[in-house]
């Protein structure tokens, strides 16, 4: 096995607002291993957004700590690509200038890099789109552009926040499958976090579960499907199993 | 960036050439009522159902304006006004664009300035009127100041608001990529107002010809504002309505040549 690449140690997250603090997470503890898809699982507004912050230095914590390979996080380290519920594309931005967005602003915008970032939109059916704009693209080629763009700086952690919830179903099930196999071919490291018990089964290979807010892990589960992809796993008979597990475990 | 379509089914022809026929219509409809307009003011003052004198008429309007343009002094106002107009309105957006981008980089400028630009937006500019004269003197300088005085304001409002209403997941996105502050700015805040910059640019022309004028009604040797208020003293109607309808004029061409510039930026 190899070594954690994220882990969370201890983690506390406090937010101060003139009228009130609010505890968004406590005592969160776990580590993400290379290679590996974790999803995190909980109710809505139990803080899965504040994890995501927390592992990309976004936010720092009120206690704990976090860190990739030993190192405390930073705000904007190159190790992490983030990717949001929705595309968020520029729509003044042709799709090819949107891709090559994050390598402009980590000034790394060289020919190769590039070059490297059009090989990933080409092999992932984005080839022929290069020059439009964005708004000509339907939901899910948007969001299998904002994942190349993603992966554009070559991350080596990407974190998803629901990044399906804003396609409908029949979408979400292809652009799902999509993201899942690019993911693997890419070899990444990837952790997701959504409120989908379905969605968080067909992808990961290991499933946290948190608690209501304010926010600790309550369960971590290894699943055992392998490289299987997500809708071959939603005919499997385990996956009622877990859904079941899953489902009592939210809401005890 | 809609591609036209090469084949067109009847129908839709026959749609278009509906569309068509509407707008022809009501261009034909505008004309006709301003053409209506002008037939009947002209007929009062002819047959004297209200003197003239009082109503002036769109034939002595047009003897004024040649009367104007023959002694060249025409030519001399509307550069005047036009000149103190432009500068006006360019300085204002210009600075009131700068002032904007100041305020969103930092929040606490933002905060301390807030209520000495909102006493400076609702005070009335014409009460500063004296204190200009005094400052400025009596020449176009003084009227400069007045017109950027009542854009500057509004230009620094306009952009601010658009600066600071940049969509909070983009800016997370970019946070996320480790963005600077300097690069949010070019890469997301700066392209993402350009509808607002339009919409500033618009309502600054507006201001910047009230602030021309009203600078002129004050202290003024030359101008249209300066033709419209001497014209009054003097009881010559004729001279009023002749400069208001060219100031109508250089305001609708002002106003069309941002529409211009309109296209030509969200062509870009
Ligand atoms: N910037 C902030 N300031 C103050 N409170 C915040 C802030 N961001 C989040 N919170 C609060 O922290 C708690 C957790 O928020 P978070 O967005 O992490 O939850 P979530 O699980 O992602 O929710 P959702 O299911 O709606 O996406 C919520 O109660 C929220 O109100
Ligand atoms: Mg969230």
């Amino acid at each position: 096995m190899k070594g954690p690449i994220l882990s969370f140690d201890g983690v506390r997250m406090v937010y101060h607002t003139p009228a009130k603090e609010t505890l968004a997470a406590e005592n969160m503890s776990f580590s993400v291993y290379e290679g590996e898809f974790v999803a995190v699982i909980g109710p809505s507004g139990c803080g899965k957004t504040t994890v995501l912050s927390l592992a990309a230095g976004l936010l720092p914590p009120s206690a704990g700590s976090v860190r990739v390979r030993g190192e405390k996080v930073r705000r904007g380290m190159p190790c992490f690509g983030y990717m949001l519920q929705k595309d968020e594309l520029f729509p003044w931005r042709t799709v090819e200038q949107n891709l090559f967005l994050p390598l402009e602003i980590k000034k790394i915008n060289t020919p190769e890099n590039r070059k490297r970032a059009l090989a990933l939109a080409e092999k992932y059916g984005l080839g022929g789109f290069l020059k439009s704009m964005p708004d000509q693209l339907s939901g899910g080629m948007r969001q299998r552009a904002a994942l190349i763009r993603t992966l554009a700086p070559q991350p080596e952690i990407l974190l998803l926040d629901e990044p399906f919830s804003a396609l409908d179903y029949q979408t979400r099930l292809n652009v799902c499958d999509d993201v899942y196999n690019i993911i693997r071919s890419e070899k990444k490291t990837a952790m997701l976090v959504t409120h989908d018990i379905s969605e968080a089964i067909s992808v990961a290979d290991r499933i946290l579960v948190l608690s209501a807010r304010p926010a600790h892990v309550v369960a971590v589960h290894e699943l055992n499907f392998g490289d299987t992809v997500p809708l071959k796993r939603r005919e499997m008979p385990d996956f009622s199993k877990w859904f079941e597990t899953l489902w009592k475990e939210l809401n005890v | 960036m809609k591609k036209l379509q090469d084949h067109i089914s009847a129908e839709h022809a026959l749609y278009l050439k509906g569309l068509r026929r509407k707008s022809i219509f009501i261009q034909l409809t505008r004309i006709g009522l301003l053409a209506a307009l002008l037939c009947l003011w002209e007929l009062v003052a002819f047959f004297q159902l209200v003197d003239p004198f009082i109503i002036s008429s769109p034939s002595r309007i047009c003897k004024m304006i040649g009367e104007l343009a023959a002694d060249g002094s025409l030519f001399y106002h509307i550069g005047t006004t036009l000149w103190e107009t432009l500068a006006g309105f360019a300085i204002a957006v210009c600075a009131g664009t700068g002032i904007a981008l100041l305020l969103w980089w930092s929040e606490g400028a933002r905060r301390v300035l807030e209520p000495y630009i909102v006493v400076l937006n609702s005070l009335p500019k014409i009460a500063l009127g004296p204190v200009i004269i005094i400052w400025f003197g009596t020449g176009s300088s003084a009227i400069l100041f007045m017109t950027v005085l009542v854009g500057i304001i509004v230009a620094t409002m306009n952009m601010l608001g658009g600066f600071l209403a940049t969509d909070k997941n983009k800016l997370l996105l970019l946070e996320s990529m480790g963005a600077t502050k300097f690069q949010v700015l070019t890469k997301l805040v700066l392209p993402s107002s350009i509808p607002q910059f339009i919409g500033m640019l618009k309502i600054c022309v507006g201001m910047a010809w009230i602030g021309s004028i009203m600078g002129e009604y004050i202290v003024s040797k030359a101008g249209l504002g300066y033709l419209i208020v001497y014209g009054g003293q003097v009881f010559r109607l004729d001279l009023v309505m002749a400069a208001t309808v060219i100031l109508c004029v250089l305001a609708a061409g002002m106003y069309a040549l941002v529409a211009l510039a309109e296209k030509w930026l969200v062509k870009k």
